[in-house]
């Protein structure tokens, strides 16, 4: 019996390692810009795609393509936001919501056009494959790496946010705009690298997250209820609060499939609730 | 100057209208009116490839066969439902009937899109041909409803008899949570402890499921002979991918289930881990008859290279149901003359034999026991045992 | 503005132009009666929404649980016995402003995001308890055998769809006015009042919990007589009614005819179904994109949603003529 909650609990942190990658973009795009940006899903969408191409079309290894998919969906990033996301920045919270949602149905029409709509295999390595005996418990092989990554990341985001300059200007901006513009810093420039980086690592875990979560035109309105999730329980505009709150829905998610399967999906809606209920502001509460 | 181009427009205008009048009376001298099919499809959202391949079954027919049926041109009516609202099915059918006339309606990839509108079709006496949706109940939801897809008990049941004469004990069942799922679900248990096997246990994933983590590791932890399972055609690459990864194949758990997991239109996805599934269905595209051979390379001609699938054949037959009937009696229109000329219709389809049976106007087919294998590269769903006319038992 | 500073309950030329244009339908366009009166219950479904995110200013994606309850309850009543349209419509319509009155509470704290968050929770909740209890709901599957009577003994639900049409705009021009006298009413113009500045209301003493609890209330019930509406014309209640997708297309069509005007709903529903049937009919399978791209013009180009930009035009042309 423990032997299973361990290993429920690893499944759980390795699934909510997955919607952290994706969603912490989205977080600190609404911490920072206020933009309520449902289309978030659209570039780990894109991600995934890249990878696929690179691994069919070029024959690059999956490891290989993990950062061309951060590069491509970075690159989808600066040019929407530039281009068409700045204009919005002072509009509604609906007229973004909208917005948002038209730039997801263009890239689900898009993506069936271009690859139909079925599920997109992936070959993973085979080091990658099947499972890991540790300490009595077979754990899955790629689940162990998806969260030395997600770990990895977490403290390169962390070091770059606390001790880098740039890090400095966006928790300059996100505390308040017009003083930091005032200090001479140049926002809109903060706004589209990090947009860019949110972006791209939305790619990343879009990429990585295909053998789990699976690819198929329709993923950023599958996933859209997650991320957003992820990020209203969290906490927009922070690092911690996500991260505690996609790895506490992960695992609430895949405990409650697995101890009470009949009614699943059910519990993460109720946890989602709750703890919205008790933390309005989200669990590492900054400004609303 | 002007007069040169006046009478050269006059003279185009003239061959215009000559050319549109002869058009005219060209139409008007085919003795019957059009054969129109109103062909309702998910095109768009998550269950678009079922349309898909049945819109391009539905077009094969057409192309094979000609576009002339007892003396009349053949409309294919095309329109997209999206499968995921009943309403609309149920709208876009009445508005075939009202707006486009047609004579016969098909389609229907969902089964609350055919049980919506199943009182359209009694109430405009219209024969409505299920293709897809696979559902026990539906043609008893009106008298003008013949399926030419196939329901899940009847390719449910073999599996379970297979299984128990095969040394497997002791079962999980995995469905998806809707109406062929717990049809399936259902027939399995009663069928496979009726044998003497024991249902450890029955799980039920909802049909929109991120993960079959959790679902499998429950699997594994009951530890069974083998996992039946059940899930809508697409998601078996997500099913397969979870077993082999969770080391199920490893831990001696057999996999069976019905085709759908190892759907034709996914199988050389799944790859490798799909090696020795053991499945009943009704259609494999490596069944090694020559209507199938000639179908699945015309098929693939046509579609670049897709693999037609078990829902294809639904369109397929379907269409074959329309042309049969409407030779039989010549050409009419009258919903019940059409019924009546269906049922106990009996032909060789590219799956095999099949009848349509005249008390439920269900499909009776063979079903076939097929194990996955490679061959020239790719992976195929391999028969080795069949079960001739079974009719669908119900739940 | 009337003499006591309420805005006046008159109405203007082009309100009462607009109301033609549903009735001229009805003799214009007798083959498409059924789009027709599902544009109609899309129509005040809209409005149920535009009451809560235009004048209340709370951004619901869970508007479908309610549209779906109301739903349930009609199809429920006629699918066992009761098929008398008018009370299961009355019916379906309290069940859910109960639901709503219940949830409320839950939704008038926190923030925006934290609202949109739990209105979908909620929204989910509801539709996976509907998925499990398919003894009662039928599940994925739906729930058919609706059999409904004749409306007052008389006009009964036939496939040209003429009485669902009818019906449905009388039900909708019916809730139309009260909600259009309750906006101009001084309940009204206090939810202006949160709408413009929600922390200075207190200041004079209006009490904003308590009204948002009770325009919530009220938007939910005329949710679910717009689902018991649906119920009852389609003879059919899918479990799509209580989805997702079906509250994010709600608000896309509010927005997109804009929000805080009653107006804009039925005018937002009226488009976007329209232009997803015309779309669909030309290319089957991408009409889709055409609907992002529009989308993403409209907001770019055409703030304030269809309605808005229209007032702005007549506004401009005014000053124009001056």
């Amino acid at each position: 019996m423990i032997g299973n909650f361990i290993g429920v609990l690893f499944d759980g942190i390795a699934y909510g390692s997955l919607l952290f990658v994706i969603s912490i973009g989205l977080s600190v795009t609404m911490g920072l810009m206020n933009f309520v940006n449902l289309a978030h899903g659209a570039f780990a969408m894109v991600g995934g795609y890249a990878c696929v191409l690179a691994m069919t079309r070029l024959g690059v290894p999956f490891l290989a393509t993990l950062p061309i998919a951060f590069v491509v969906s970075a690159a989808a990033g600066i040019v929407l936001e530039r281009t068409l996301y700045r204009r919005l920045y002072r509009a509604t919270h609906l007229d973004q919501v909208l917005f948002s949602i038209g730039l997801v149905f263009m890239s689900i029409a898009a993506t069936t056009y271009f690859f139909g709509p079925q599920q997109q295999p992936v070959q993973l390595p085979a080091f990658l494959r099947g499972q890991v005996h540790v300490l009595g418990i077979d754990l899955g092989a790629y689940r162990l790496f998806l969260i030395g990554i997600v770990v990895a990341i977490t403290i390169a985001l962390t070091l770059l946010i606390e001790r880098t300059r740039f890090g400095a200007e966006i928790r300059a901006s996100v505390d308040n705009q017009q003083a930091s513009a005032g200090l001479g810093i140049n926002v809109y420039r903060v706004f589209s690298l990090t947009f860019a980086l949110g972006s791209g690592l939305a790619g990343l875990g879009g990429g990585l997250g295909i053998d789990v979560l699976g690819l198929d035109p329709t993923f950023p309105l599958k996933y859209m209820v997650y991320f957003l999730l992820v990020v209203a329980v969290g906490g927009a505009g922070t690092v911690k609060g996500p991260l505690f709150a996609a790895l506490i829905l992960g695992v609430f998610d895949v405990a409650g499939k697995y101890y009470v399967p009949q009614v699943g999906s059910f519990i993460i809606y109720v946890v989602m609730v709750v703890m919205l209920i008790v933390f309005p502001r989200g669990l590492v509460g900054r400004h609303a | 100057m002007k007069r040169p181009i006046f009478t050269k427009r006059r003279r185009f205008l003239t061959t215009l209208a000559a050319g549109m009048a002869a058009m005219s009376t060209t139409r008007y001298a085919f003795a019957a009116d059009p054969l129109r099919i109103g062909l309702i499809l998910p095109l768009t959202g998550p269950f678009a490839s079922t349309g898909k391949q049945i819109e391009a079954a539905c077009r094969l027919y057409i192309a094979r066969n000609g576009d002339t049926v007892a003396g009349r041109k053949v409309e294919l009516i095309v329109k997209d439902d999206t499968g995921l609202a009943p309403e609309t099915t149920k709208r876009i059918a009445q508005e075939l009937i009202v707006q486009d006339h047609v004579n016969i309606l098909a389609g229907f990839g969902l089964t609350p899109l055919a049980l919506a509108t199943a009182p359209v079709a009694t109430e405009a006496k219209i024969p409505m041909i299920v293709m897809a949706a696979a559902t026990s109940i539906i043609p008893t939801r009106s008298p003008y409803i013949v399926r030419s897809g196939f329901a899940l008990p009847q390719v449910t049941a073999p599996i379970a008899d297979w299984a128990a004469k095969n040394k497997i004990k002791r079962v999980v069942t995995l469905v998806t949570d809707f109406g062929p799922g717990v049809d399936a679900e259902k027939t399995f248990v009663k069928r496979f402890t009726e044998a003497g096997g024991t249902v450890v246990e029955s799980l039920r994933t909802p049909l929109r499921s991120p993960d079959y983590g959790p679902f499998l590791q429950r699997v594994k932890d009951a530890k069974p002979d083998a996992l039946f399972v059940f899930v809508p055609s697409g998601e078996g690459t997500a099913v397969m991918k979870q077993f082999a990864d969770r080391g199920l194949a490893a831990a001696g758990i057999a996999l069976i289930g019905t085709g759908d997991v190892v759907d034709d239109d996914i199988l050389d996805t799944i790859g490798a881990p799909s090696l020795g599934v053991v499945t009943s269905f009704h259609y494999s595209a490596a069944h090694p008859s020559a209507e199938n051979k000639a179908y699945v390379e015309g098929f693939m001609k046509a579609n670049n290279g897709m693999r037609p699938n078990f829902h294809s054949l639904g369109g397929y037959d379907g269409m074959h149901l329309i042309y049969e009937a409407q030779k039989k009696t010549n050409g009419s229109n009258d919903g019940d003359k059409l019924v009546e000329a269906m049922k106990g219709m009996s032909w060789t389809s590219p799956r095999g034999p099949m009848t349509i049976d005249p008390a439920t106007r269900d499909v009776i087919q063979t079903v076939y026991i097929r194990k996955v294998e490679m061959k020239d590269g790719h992976y195929w769903s391999i028969e080795f045992d069949k079960v001739d006319n079974v009719k669908d038992p119900g739940t | 503005m009337s003499a006591a500073g309420l805005p006046t309950q008159r109405w203007s030329k082009l309100e009462i132009a607009f109301w033609l244009i549903p009735i001229a339908a009805f003799f214009a366009f007798p083959k498409y009666l059924t789009l027709g009166s599902q544009i109609l219950i899309t129509a005040l479904f809209a409005l149920s929404l535009d009451l809560i995110l235009g004048y209340a200013r709370i951004i619901s994606l869970g508007q479908a649980a309610f549209f779906g309850l109301g739903a349930y309850t009609a199809g429920l009543l006629a699918k066992y016995g009761w098929g008398e349209p008018l009370s299961g419509l009355v019916l379906g319509g309290l069940v859910a402003s109960l639901a709503g009155l219940v949830t409320s509470f839950l939704v008038v704290r926190g923030q925006d995001l934290t609202r949109l968050m739990v209105t979908l929770g909620i929204g989910l909740m509801f539709y996976e308890a509907a998925n499990q209890a398919t003894s009662i709901t039928g599940g994925v599957d739906g729930l058919s055998g609706v059999v409904m009577g004749k409306l007052f003994g008389v006009f009964s639900f036939g496939m040209d769809g003429r009485t669902a049409y009818v019906y449905s705009l009388v039900v909708l021009f019916i809730v139309f006015c009260c909600a259009r006298t309750l906006v101009r009413s001084p309940f009204g113009l206090s939810l202006r009042g949160i709408r413009e500045g929600e922390k200075r209301m207190p200041a004079i003493g209006a009490s904003v919990p308590r009204k948002l609890v009770a325009v919530y209330t009220i938007g939910a019930g005329i949710a679910g007589i717009a689902g018991a509406l649906l119920a009852q014309t389609t003879q059919f209640v899918g479990i799509d009614s209580l989805g997702f997708p079906r509250s994010a297309d709600l608000m896309i069509m509010l927005v997109l005819g804009g929000t805080g005007y009653l107006y804009g709903g039925i005018i937002g529903a009226a488009v976007f179904m329209l232009m997803q049937d015309y779309l669909s009919n030309l290319n089957p399978v991408y009409w889709q994109f055409w609907l992002g791209l529009l989308l993403v013009i409209i907001v770019l180009f055409a703030r304030g949603g269809l309605l808005g930009g229209l007032i702005a035009l007549r506004q401009r042309l005014a000053s124009r003529w001056e």
